[in-house]
């Protein structure tokens, strides 16, 4: 209480709306608008530039094309572009059930001391640094394989998704009202019946959004990748090959000394956050509509 | 008279008759939904299913720790503590130090939280208690759009936005300017350590203001109400009865922006120069815990060198675990807690 009355006694101790105060008044209003200006000006400049750099160097042979050799003009990221989604896929595939179930669990089972727990780590494994999740990835994948690959790849973006994906599940779940649940339960339907149909149903679109997020974040994760996926040159479709992937191209031209894949990381980055965003805005579209959740 | 009223309470109009014939239709009816001898089974092999995916997050949480450990034990054998205080990093003699590393990370952190903090505050009060209705949604939305943006991303740009003009313009005046302090002197590279700093701030903004934001908006209404009928103007209000009442929520917004700077790996190898050295004057490259490991982990020949990356690792993932906890802690006083400090 006494940090109150100090408050009190500054105002009340200077004298009623005086220049200084408006002046400080003024000042801070000015401070938190320039403060907005200058966050928003990178972000402003980062777009402009993606635009700007990534459409003047993309044709369509970029997304047709394998990479050419150091020297040779043309060739493009056709490979790194499937070799992620490859990599999304497996990830998503591993990552996706798993988290949604960790997200039941938590809403549906979760109010004990074990819940609150696996909620902990689950915080925790969120902030994990993606690098660390690479050795780890590393350690577990491709030295029982003996070489990189998209599976190992796969699993560290799946690793990364869980966490997210199960605490916004479980925050969605618990959104749907407990008279929902109540009903069906009435109606006799059994627990699991209810969570699947009833509930989980119910938050579709929350879910889905969770999910979105969940792979919008990973797939534009680069170090996870360096030592799991690896990157490569040419196609690739087996899960246990080195894989290209479009942030690792990105990242390996961009630190290149050459001109040309310098042009060609900024329309690997253009296509990238096209991507990620086109995949996030048609998600929310359709959930927000309701078009999910016809299917059962 | 009283237990007698309570026992049997005497009830006036139509009573509710006995159906028992009832329960049978409406079992018959709902068959396709319930079958009373498989439902429970279902129900116990779904609940061990779900608790199959809890216990699976423990068990990442586990696996990340028993590798680290495990993987990095021949280098903790050969150093011991000397690892994290010896700056020489020599893969050909198999000589490790991570001291440099160390030094880079947290130097290049602060740096991001000193430019980020002040900008990620002044865009939460903005948005929060100053700007009008119709734009706080979409100075949100912008904002956190920031986040979005992948790390590589904003490495490609540093490196050929950012880099350029701090080696052109910003580096020669504070050269100039506080070039007094050793901190900014020696040939201005753009590549190093302040680069590094600058595209983490950048980075890191938009978790710290959207974490101050949600901690502001968690402070009572009436605080600002009260602190507004005595007169206070808007800047006072928000002084007084908003960021007092939220600072421990801040500070633990700054400790999370913390987190992720430290954690941060693929802009920060981009631009910071990527050597192992100690410099005092922030214009000289340097190099950070994760870009270590990000350059050398595929490279690193002899298990004594991957050992050593893999400590590394360690280190920093208990770095930012306990970061990490402290923030969620420090964030949860004032958005779930009691009012925050009321009694301070």
């Amino acid at each position: 209480m006494s940090s109150a009355a100090i408050n009190v006694g500054e105002i009340i101790g200077s004298s009623p709306v005086s220049i200084r105060r408006r002046l400080a008044n003024l000042m801070a209003t000015l401070a938190a608008g320039s403060a907005v200006l200058l966050v928003l000006a990178p972000l402003g400049a980062i777009l402009a530039y993606l635009l700007y750099k990534g459409f003047g160097s993309l044709n369509w042979a970029f997304l047709t094309q394998t990479p050419k050799p150091v020297g040779e003009a043309g060739g493009g990221m056709a490979n790194a572009i499937a070799g992620s989604a490859f990599i999304l896929l497996i990830a998503s595939a591993m990552g996706v059930p798993v988290g949604i179930g960790a997200g039941i669990y938590l809403a549906e089972y979760g109010r004990n001391r074990f819940g609150n727990l696996v909620r902990f780590t689950s915080d925790v494994l969120n902030g994990v640094p993606s690098i660390i999740i690479g050795i780890v990835a590393y350690g577990l994948v491709v030295l029982t394989q003996k070489h990189f690959s998209a599976l190992a790849g796969g699993v560290a973006l799946a690793i990364m998704m869980i966490p997210t994906i199960a605490r916004t599940t479980e925050e969605m779940l618990l959104l749907v009202p407990v008279t929902v649940r109540e009903a069906a339960y009435g109606l006799g339907v059994s627990k699991w019946r209810t969570t699947l149909s009833i509930t989980l149903r119910t938050a579709t679109s929350g879910v889905i959004t969770g999910v979105m997020l969940a792979f919008a974040r990973v797939a534009g994760e680069t170090a996870p990748l360096l030592f799991t996926a690896f990157g490569n040159q040419y196609w690739n479709w087996k899960a246990n090959q080195p894989t290209a992937a479009l942030p690792l191209q990105i990242f390996t031209y961009a630190i290149s000394p050459f001109d040309e894949w310098h042009r060609q990381a900024w329309a690997g980055a253009l296509i990238l956050i096209i991507l990620i965003m086109a995949a996030v805005s048609a998600v929310r579209i359709a959930a927000g509509r309701g078009m999910l959740r016809g299917a059962n | 008279m009283a237990n007698q009223a309570l026992g049997a309470p005497r009830l006036t109009g139509p009573q509710p008759v006995h159906k028992p014939e009832l329960t049978v239709t409406a079992q018959e009816q709902a068959l396709p939904l319930v079958r009373p001898g498989l439902s429970h089974i279902a129900d116990r092999v779904f609940f061990y299913a779900m608790l199959g995916c809890g216990v699976v997050v423990l068990a990442l949480v586990g696996l990340i720790v028993y590798e680290l450990i495990t993987k990095s034990s021949l280098s903790w054998h050969a150093f011991g503590w000397k690892f994290f205080f010896q700056s020489e990093w020599d893969p050909v003699n198999d000589q490790y130090g991570a001291l440099p590393f160390v030094y880079g990370t947290i130097v290049s952190s602060i740096l991001a939280l000193v430019i980020a903090v002040p900008l990620a505050i002044g865009v939460a009060v903005f948005i929060t208690e100053m700007s009008p209705r119709w734009l706080r949604g979409a100075l949100a939305f912008t904002t956190e759009l920031l986040a979005a943006i992948p790390s590589v991303i904003y490495g490609l740009w540093a490196i050929f936005v950012l880099v350029p003009l701090l080696r052109l313009y910003v580096e020669p005046f504070l050269s100039r300017t506080l070039g007094w302090t050793g901190l900014f002197e020696g040939t201005p590279y753009g590549i190093g350590m302040l680069a590094a700093g600058v595209i983490l701030a950048i980075m890191v903004v938009p978790i710290v203001s959207s974490i101050t934001r949600e901690v502001m908006t968690a402070v009572p209404q009436q605080q600002r109400e009260a602190v507004l009928a005595l007169g206070a103007t808007r800047w006072e209000m928000i002084r007084t009865g908003v960021l007092r009442n939220a600072r421990a929520g801040i500070l633990g917004a700054v400790i999370l922006g913390l987190g992720r700077a430290l954690g941060e790996t693929m802009a920060v190898t981009m631009v910071i120069g990527n050597r192992p050295e100690i410099a005092r004057s922030l214009f000289a490259p340097g190099y950070t815990m994760a870009s270590v490991i990000a350059n050398e982990f595929s490279e690193a020949t002899g298990n004594l060198y991957l050992s050593a990356l893999v400590e590394v690792g360690l280190a920093l993932f208990l770095v930012t675990i306990i970061v990490n906890a402290l923030a969620q802690v420090l964030v949860w006083s004032v958005t779930r807690g009691m009012p925050a400090r009321s009694n301070v």
